[in-house]
Parts: structure tokens; sequence; C-alpha cells
């Protein structure tokens, strides 16, 4: 599962915290992932200038914040969320509540919609003791119950129902762009993190095995809760920002399970476990989705229906396996 | 009598569940991964009931019994299609769960794009009768059809499963597939047979699914799935016959809701397989979790 070059960033006892900089910056690997994240960052910060359609860098950070988060989520730790987009879902709606019932300012909706899709996430952290297919359908059982939830109408006095949200109040595009810019950057760095630091290397080490992760010191059930706090904490920052861009959504417009197909397809067709992947994946494969999909949503869903069956059994391990072992090639 | 009405609704529907869900079941148990691919059969097996009755004008049930010579191709099919490549990859459970997630996606496309994405419903008369009186109170007459028709397929189920050779073979490759090839069980065609007969109870429970869900639309597949996952999970995983009592439990409890809660009675599926999983994995009737 790991990579030697992976292996070499774990904590080495005894080194002082600087070593470790200088280490990591030697690392190779680190550096490029940090390039990914600082090129991405500068290409949407000044992607209003070469692209008029503000809408579709949106929706392809949104998606690429997701993506990562599924990521953390099936990368790092190999629990796939099916119902991911439950917590999209609670991070818009903690946004759209908190500014529109509790009016607060936009930032500090950002920060109620992370909040709620954390506090979301710890109530279902008693999912994690299942494993494989029994998470994956419980966390999608877990979402569709919280979109009943949120349309119920007894809860219309909070949520609005099924009549949506609207965020006139803080609308601003200009400021809403730059922090879905700002998030993109927080989720990717928090990706590369967890790819070098010793937190990731404990996640990798508990999805290979468990048992042989926990004789070695790691605290099993605090580093995967952790894990999935931080994935749902990312899709709920996702969510907040996506909120503030669109203004006025419904609960389906949120809730929909094609956000979380997508977000698993972009994923898996990048390649998990990777900081490039899940953009990479999302790049391509939405571009496509934009050049084919808005006119017949039905021929995109039975080419990405194929395209999962075909990644699956081609290429498991994503795009960026097989740019992995040309590279390897090349440098031998 | 809204209770009564509710409860004996809710087992009359539920014995329909069951049949609805026992295919899932049954390939789980035999092959040990999650049929995500299984509403969208059920839906497919609408359509063909809705086409039965308004094209051809002939008994919308008939659709129950066309699509068991498709359904065994397919299973086939899909099989021998994926499973050499899938046993050899790294985490075959979870692969396999996301492969028949992008097969149901497709299904779901082609439904759309040969059906449109319509709603089809057909009403409960094309039956013949449309409602039947039990103990003082009227039910639909598909909840009824759909009860007297679960009861002898569970039945065909148990005869299959406990009296014939094939259905020693199943329950063979059910406890063990190493064990069951070791004793010269052909574990593939076994498993190829319970994925075409699991995909075939599927499709002709859509024949019903049309009318107790009140219509049906290219995009229930996910929802009839976790629906059916449901039953399965509260029956017991890996046990076919226990899917009905599965059924039961939930036809009730959803009942019960739609009498007393309406508003929350779609929370109720999700709501009782969180509860179910958490409490108790192994399900009324399941002797142990099983690990897909």
């Amino acid at each position: 599962m790991l990579r030697d070059d992976e292996t070499l960033v774990g904590e080495i006892p005894g080194t002082a915290s600087k070593d470790r900089v200088t280490q990591l910056f030697r690392n190779r690997s680190f550096v490029g992932d940090a390039a990914v994240a600082l090129v991405l960052i500068g290409v949407f910060a000044f992607g209003r200038s070469f692209e008029a359609n503000t809408l579709l860098l949106v929706n392809l950070m949104v998606y690429m914040i997701l993506a990562q988060g599924i990521n953390v989520s099936y990368g790092f730790t190999g629990y796939l969320p099916f119902g991911f987009v439950g917590f999209f879902g609670a991070g818009a709606y903690g946004m759209a509540v908190s500014t529109s019932k509790f009016h607060v300012g936009a930032y500090p909706g950002l920060v109620a919609g992370v909040v709620v899709s954390v506090v979301v996430a710890l109530i279902l952290s008693p999912l994690l003791r299942l494993r494989g297919s029994y998470f994956a359908i419980a966390s999608l059982a877990a979402a569709e119950a919280l979109v009943l939830l949120v349309s119920n109408p007894s809860a219309q006095g909070i949520t609005n129902g099924a009549y949506g949200a609207n965020l006139s109040s803080v609308f601003n595009p200009g400021a809403s762009y730059v922090s879905t810019v700002v998030a993109l950057g927080l989720v990717t760095a928090a990706v590369v993190w967890l790819k070098h630091s010793p937190f990731g290397l404990a996640l990798r080490a508990i999805k290979a095995d468990r048992s042989s992760a926990a004789m070695s010191g790691i605290n099993v059930v605090r580093v995967r809760t952790f894990a999935w706090v931080i994935s749902a904490a990312m899709a709920g920052l996702g969510g907040a920002c996506y909120a503030w861009v669109i203004s006025v959504f419904y609960p389906g417009d949120v809730f929909s399970l094609t956000t979380s197909v997508f977000a698993i397809i972009f994923a898996l067709f990048g390649g998990i476990g990777t900081v490039v992947g899940p953009i990479v994946g999302t790049v391509v494969l939405y571009g496509i989705y934009n050049a084919i999909g808005i006119t017949v949503p039905q021929y995109f869903q039975l080419i990405y229906g194929l395209l999962i069956v075909v990644i699956v059994l081609f290429v498991p391990r994503g795009l960026a396996s097989l740019g992995a072992s040309v590279f390897g090639r090349m440098s031998r | 009598m809204l209770l009564e009405f509710a409860l004996i609704g809710g087992v009359l529907t539920g014995m329909y569940y069951g049949f609805l869900a026992v295919g899932l079941n049954l390939v789980f148990g035999v092959l040990r991964f999650v049929n995500l691919a299984h509403g969208s059969v059920v839906v497919l097996g609408s359509y063909l009931t809705w086409e039965l009755s308004n094209t051809w004008h002939l008994n919308p049930l008939l659709a129950g019994l066309i699509a068991f010579p498709p359904s065994l191709v397919l299973g086939a099919v899909i099989f021998y299609a994926v499973t050499p490549r899938l046993s050899r990859s790294a985490d075959p459970e979870m692969l396999s769960l996301i492969l028949f997630f992008g097969i149901a996606q497709a299904i779901e496309a082609i439904t759309t794009i040969v059906f449109t994405s319509n709603r089809r419903a057909l009403p409960g008369s094309t039956l013949g009768a449309s409602s039947v009186s039990i103990l003082g109170q009227r039910y639909p007459f598909y909840w009824v059809l759909g009860a007297a028709i679960a009861v002898p397929v569970f039945g065909a189920i148990y005869i299959y499963l406990y009296r014939t050779r094939l259905g020693l073979a199943t329950r063979a490759v059910m406890s063990s597939p190493d064990d069951a090839a070791s004793v010269g069980i052909d574990v593939k065609r076994v498993s190829a047979i319970c994925l075409g007969v699991g995909l075939f109870l599927a499709a002709s429970a859509g024949s019903l699914s049309i009318f107790i869900r009140g219509g049906t639309d290219p995009a229930q597949g996910i929802a009839v799935t976790t629906f059916a996952f449901t039953v399965i999970v509260i029956g017991g995983l890996g046990n076919p016959i226990s899917s009905i009592a599965g059924g039961v439990v939930l036809g009730c409890a959803y009942n019960l809701a739609q009498a007393y809660a309406p508003s929350w009675s779609g929370v109720i599926p999700y709501g009782l397989l969180l509860a179910v999983m958490l409490i108790r994995p192994s399900g009324l009737f399941g002797s142990q979790v099983r690990v897909a």
C-alpha cells in the first residue's frame, strides 16, 4: 500500500521539528503536491479574467472540494460514504439558516455551515463501526433521512421546509467567489498535509490493516473519527460556499445523490490517496459533462455509468496510478 | 380502526416488500456483495409491465414470467464479464459495490432514454378488482394480490433452497465458497445462476411495484434498492427466507407512520435501517454479522 518515498515522511523518534520541515522539503513528492495546490489556487484566483462563466468555475471548485473530501474518507481510511452529499447539504443549510434566520454575517455563516456538518458527522460517527458496503449504504440512508428532516413541514420554521432557502441578505458575488477559492486552497492544503503527515500515515496504516495499526499504538477509533470529521468539514465548507454563491436553493438541490456520485467518480477516476488525482478527475470529467451533459443529461449518465464499470475493472487506482507508472518507467 | 387498518395493511404490503427484497438477499448471500442495480431492475420490470398492459393489452402480471429468460442471461453476462477481474483486485468488496452502482446508473440512463423520465402508472382496475374487504375494512386489491403472490414465491424459494440439488449447492456456496469448490461444486455456475435468479426476482417484483408504489419512473431505482436493503437488513442478511419477516416489520412500521405521522413516514425506512444496523446488525434472523 505504501510507496517507499511516503514511508520516509513518517515521524522518526527524536528528530526535532525543524529537521522534519527540511526533510519534508527534500521530499520531492511533497514539493510536487504543494506546487499543485499553489497552481490550482492561482488558476482559480485569476480564473474570472479568462472564463466569463463564474458558476462553471464555482462548480468546478466545489466538486474538487467534494472529491477531496471523498479522497480523505475513502482514499485514506477506506470508508466510502455514498451519502457524502449529506454533509454538503448540512453545510449549505448551516449557512442559509444562520444568515437568514439568525442574521449573522456571511463569514460567520460559513463557519456555521462547517460547524453544522461537523456536528452531523459526530452524530453519525457510530456508523464507522460498520464496514464496507454496510457503511456505504448506511451513510446513504443517513443522507436521505437528513433531507427528509430538512424539508419536513415540521421543520419549516427553521429551514423553510420544501420552499427552499434564500440568502439574498448576504448576496455578494465577489466575496463569495473569493471565499470559494480560499476554501479550495484550505481543503487542498489539508490533503497535502494528510498525505505527508504522521497522521495521514496512521490513517493509511488503519486502511491497510486495522489490527496491526492498533497493535503499533494507533488509537484507531479516535484517528478514524477525526478523519471522518475532517472530510465532513470539507464537504460542509463546500456546501456553505456553494449556498452563498447561488443564493437561492431547494433541499433537493443540495442533497442530490448525483452530487455524491459525481464526487465519488471524480475522485476514483483521478486516483484516490493522491493530492492531484481528485483535481484532475474533476477537471476532465466535469469538463466532459459540461461539453455534452447539459443538453442531454441521460446520455452523460449512461456514459458515466459505463465509465464507472471501466474504471473499476481496468484502472481501479485511477489516472494518477497510470501517470505514476508512466513516470516510474521514464525515470528508470 | 386506524390501528387495525395500519397493521393489516402493513402485513399485506410487508409480505410483498419481502418479495421485493428477496432477490437482493439471495445475491448477497451467494456473491457477497450488495447488488446496487437491484432497484433499477425492479424499475425495468415495472416498465415491462406497463408496456404489456398498455401496448399489447395483456395481463400486466405476465411481465413477472416473461422476465425470466432475459434475467438469467443478464445475470450470466454480468457475472462472467465482471467477476474474473474483480476477484483479482485489491478491494473486491468495495469495488463491486461501486461497479454495480455504475451498472445501476447505466440501466437508469437507458430506461430514461427509452421510456423518457415521465412517471408511468397503471390504474388498480387493470388487475380486475379494485379493493377487497377484510374484517369490515376495504384494502386495495393490489395489496392483497402482492401478499398472495409473495407466499408462493417464498414457498418456491424454500423448495429450491432446501429440496433441490442446486439449492443444496447454493447453500454450500453461501456458507463457504472454498469448501463448496473443494467438494466439486461449480461455484461460478451456481453464482451466475443465483445472480440471474436474483435479477429475475427483482424484475418480477417490479410488475407489482408499479401498483404498490403508485407508479414508476427511472429515478426510483436507488430508493427501491435502499428500501429493499432495509428489508433484508431487518430480516437478516444472507438468509433469503427471513426477508419476508423483514418486509412485514418494515411494512407495519411504514403503515403505522402513514396513519399517525404521515409527514414522517418517508423517514421510516432510512431511520429503521440505521437503527437496526447500529443496534442489531445481524437482523432478526441472521445468526452473525456477515462481512460482505
